[in-house]
């Protein structure tokens, strides 16, 4: 038996992996479910109506989409670029607390279509700034940005618990380690009335879609991915290869900034260090289950966000664990690698 | 030779989906003898191999050594009956000693206590018999090409190997390093080892073998003896039609296009003088290593020179970029297709027009309509098989991607192709379809800068002839005057250390 390579990537294959993979993981997170000792069936029927089948679930899994998304492109188009961007939570975080330092205090008495695409910006250029860190560290000494940008999420999450223990405290919060907040001209719309479903999906949806045409019809696009599948080639054929990498981390760094912008000004108002449940880490794993496709990140952060709120009320229900969307969710990665795999290579005896 | 063969194939069929890449091949392999088996790219020659040693299963047929079958599909089994295979890539770990490379796999797992130092001795006794010198104690990855594939031989031997498989051995050496291969060769086939080597070049055939089986088209198609044979026969049977490369006419040589003056490139080139001619072919010979790469890299605009002087066009040239050259109308062929000519996942119009974008983009939107165009026209004007615009390039074989190479740089019309080698790994069809370019471009006024280091190439291309040896250029020799003794001795870097030589011709 061995590996054979496809000559050519059959499309059925390519839209049938992501099903073939999502099953596979349910299935084997069933067997979990069952050893927990309770009814399979009804699980997986809990974790669906618990996502989609109320109106609170439903927004709730929108809601929980929409840092996913953009964490997700953020991984996504730094990945096509073989920048590893593993610092989206850093990222995220020092975006967010940008927005929370400027909004109320700089832009204080701005109009709402001023501010708060203006704190969107600040938020995007926070994230920018926190992965050029690391990509100039590789660029001028190559330092692997792997590790650089990964130990900067550490580095950013210990200066926001500073900031709003010290500076950027509200005083009005009794004491709880919160940061003064955005206030209400620079909150997001919401898009549905008395749900935390707020504009951001929208916004994020368009960025995707942004981020699509960017790759595929745009100079800067193809400059970026033959950079990445080979940067020899790609110097040979003149492209500049720093100044791609460094729009490739603005672009990436600024996506998740924007994430945590967006998340700051949609849900909560102001910046606690627990903004985010590891939406940085989990845009890595929405990138590859989308295997790097900008739309495909969409219906991958949809997927990851109905399985944590999904698992969650099933877990409630059932009493058992909520651990087990964590399980499923990080099955469903290995299993969609084996299936991407399989799309390009075949069994051959 | 005796009546016994070492080794059997019989009626060995293998079907790739709709492929026939190996129909009903046999042959016999005598004890003592070295085999050449000739043939194009895909004519079967590596699948037949891979069978022979286990990495396939045949359809249909049998592979014997010594009288007796090997289970088919089963490398182990073929190793342990004494057959040996050095491959194209090597398969050896750089980080570990020669040593240690060569007694990975022949210890068991379980075993506590390495026997190295009488692996030593052996290896030792080994290299000596067969003349393969080699350090044991040297890290892999500090060692030439040509040395790790001594490693290579030398792992195979230690496995007690009887019969010994080449995979065209000489695609990653330098002509000296090959010379001595086919020397250890004899030595090998001397001692009763008998031996395969693949090949689709014909000198080494001739130069090596005592027997050519021909392949093409996955069938056996000619056997010959080495001694009743000719080249020309050999390349007639390999092609299945006559190929004959094409020849130079005369030059009517035009003014200077580009010129170096007593240029530096770091330490890399000292102090060469060159200059290119409107509408004739300068050839830049030497062994590999001595400069070669630097030269491609000045001229292609990916490395500036550190000092004397480079004239474009009759104007000095201080800062030279890919887009500068490309846009002053010079081609360039890359000398390492794979690494720098073409990106494999990438489409063939994305590689057709990314080192020109510019022309193929507004407002920094590409044009797709335009590009596909360009790459249509490419795939249609230089015969490039295998393959539509919007195909990956990685499905191209060499000869084609090479097509698609010269191509995007011919389509324009440049005034001055930079060609490193750019036959290198090609069969013999690809080489006299990219000479016959070459040869195009310069008669229509193209000056063409030619860096080979094949000797054969050179001469049949180019008007006049430079040297590179250790970073620096000989003066130039008509190509008439040279002879083999002449840029022998020019190659070994035996001319007058006198720059103003140069400009003599």
């Amino acid at each position: 038996m061995r590996l054979e390579r496809r000559a050519h990537r059959p499309l059925v294959l390519v839209l049938l992996a992501p099903v073939i993979a999502i099953v596979t993981a349910l299935a084997i997170s069933g067997v979990l479910i069952a050893i927990a000792g309770a009814p399979v069936l009804e699980a997986y029927r809990l974790i669906i109506t618990g996502a989609f089948g109320t109106r609170l679930g439903f927004t709730e899994t929108l809601t929980r989409a929409t840092p996913l998304m953009l964490t997700g492109l953020a991984a996504a188009v730094a990945f096509r670029a073989r920048v590893w961007n593993i610092g989206a939570e850093g990222q995220f975080y020092l975006g967010a607390i940008a927005v929370a330092a400027v909004a109320a205090t700089v832009f204080s008495g701005w109009p709402p279509y001023l501010l708060i695409p203006s704190s969107l910006m600040v938020g995007a250029i926070a994230g920018m700034v926190t992965l050029l860190v690391p990509l100039g560290l590789r660029l001028r000494f190559g330092v692997d940005e792997v590790v650089t940008s990964l130990l900067i999420n550490f580095v950013v999450v210990l200066f926001v618990s500073m900031m709003i223990e010290g500076p950027l405290k509200d005083p009005l919060a009794f004491g709880w380690p919160q940061s003064i907040p955005v206030g209400a001209d620079a909150m997001l719309p919401k898009l549905i009335d008395r749900t935390r479903l707020h504009i951001g999906l929208l916004i994020a949806i368009v960025v995707a879609v942004l981020v699509y045409f960017l790759q595929s019809r745009t100079v800067f696009g193809m400059q970026s991915r033959a950079a990445g599948l080979s940067p020899t080639a790609a110097t040979f054929a003149g492209v500049p290869l720093a100044k791609t990498l460094i729009k490739v981390a603005c672009l990436s760094g600024g996506l998740a900034g924007l994430a945590g912008a967006i998340e700051v000004t949609g849900v909560k108002g102001y910046v606690t260090t627990d903004l985010s449940p590891g939406y940085g880490y989990s845009g890595i794993i929405v990138a590859m289950l989308a295997n790097l496709h900008p739309i495909g990140v969409i219906a991958a952060a949809l997927f990851t966000a109905a399985m944590f709120v999904g698992a969650d009320s099933m877990g409630r229900a059932l009493g058992i664990p909520s651990y087990i969307a964590d399980v499923t969710v990080s099955l469903s990665l290995l299993t969609m690698l084996v299936s991407i795999f399989f799309t390009q290579y075949r069994i051959r005896r | 030779m005796t009546a016994h063969p070492v080794l059997r194939l019989s009626g060995i069929t293998k079907r790739f989906g709709t492929t026939l890449a190996n129909d009903a091949i046999s042959i016999d392999l005598a004890p003592g003898e070295v085999l050449a088996l000739l043939g194009e790219n895909g004519a079967g020659k590596t699948t037949l191999m891979s069978i022979l040693f286990g990495h396939y299963t045949p359809d249909a047929g049998t592979v014997e050594v010594a009288g007796a079958q090997l289970p088919p599909g089963k490398p182990r089994a073929a190793i342990r009956a004494g057959v040996g295979m050095v491959h194209q890539h090597f398969s050896l770990a750089a980080n570990l000693t020669v040593l240690d490379n060569v007694m990975t796999g022949t210890e068991s797992l379980w075993q506590l206590k390495s026997s190295t130092s009488k692996a030593r001795r052996e290896l030792l006794s080994i290299a000596e018999r067969f003349g393969l010198k080699v350090n044991p104690d040297t890290r892999v990855g500090d060692l030439s090409v040509g040395e790790q594939q001594r490693v290579e031989i030398l792992k195979a031997l230690y496995n007690d190997a009887k019969i010994l498989i080449l995979d065209e051995p000489t695609a990653v050496l330098t002509n000296i390093e090959a010379e001595t291969l086919f020397a250890t060769l004899r030595v090998m086939a001397q001692n009763g080892l008998s031996l395969i080597f693949i090949s689709h070049k014909l000198n080494e055939v001739m130069a090596a073998a005592d027997r050519v089986v021909v392949l093409r088209g996955g069938k056996v198609v000619a056997e010959r003896l080495a001694a009743a044979t000719s080249r020309a026969e050999l390349a007639e049977l390999m092609v299945g039609r006559r190929v004959a490369r094409p020849v130079r006419e005369a030059a009517t040589s035009g003014p200077i296009l580009l010129e170096a003056i007593n240029l530096d490139v770091g330490r890399r080139l000292s102090g060469i003088n060159f200059a290119v001619r409107a509408g004739e072919t300068l050839g830049i010979i030497g062994v590999s290593g001595n400069g070669q790469t630097a030269l491609g890299h000045l001229v292609s605009g990916l490395v500036q020179h550190s000092g004397g002087e480079l004239r474009l066009f009759d104007h000095a040239v201080n800062q030279t970029s890919v887009r500068a050259l490309i846009e002053a109308g010079i081609g360039r062929i890359p000398e390492d297709r794979n690494a720098e000519g073409a990106i494999g996942e990438m489409a063939i119009w994305e590689n057709a027009v990314l080192e020109r974008i510019w022309e193929f983009s507004r407002h920094g939107l590409v044009d797709r309509r335009a590009a596909r165009q360009f790459a249509a026209q490419i795939i249609e004007g230089f015969d490039v098989r295998g393959g539509t615009p919007d195909s990956r390039t990685r499905l191209l074989s060499g000869g084609n991607m090479q097509k698609l190479i010269l191509g995007r740089n011919l389509q324009s019309r440049p005034r001055i192709l930079i060609a490193a080698q750019p036959t290198r790994g090609l069969d013999e069809g690809a080489i006299a379809a990219v000479h016959t370019r070459i040869l195009e471009a310069r008669r229509a006024g193209t000056g063409v800068l030619l860096i080979s280091e094949d000797l054969d190439e050179v001469v049949s291309l180019a008007d006049r002839i430079q040297a590179i040896v250790k970073g620096r250029l000989s003066p130039p020799v008509p190509a008439e005057q040279a002879d083999a003794r002449m840029l022998g001795l020019m190659m070994a870097g035996d001319w007058p250390q006198d720059g103003t030589l140069a400009h003599a011709s």
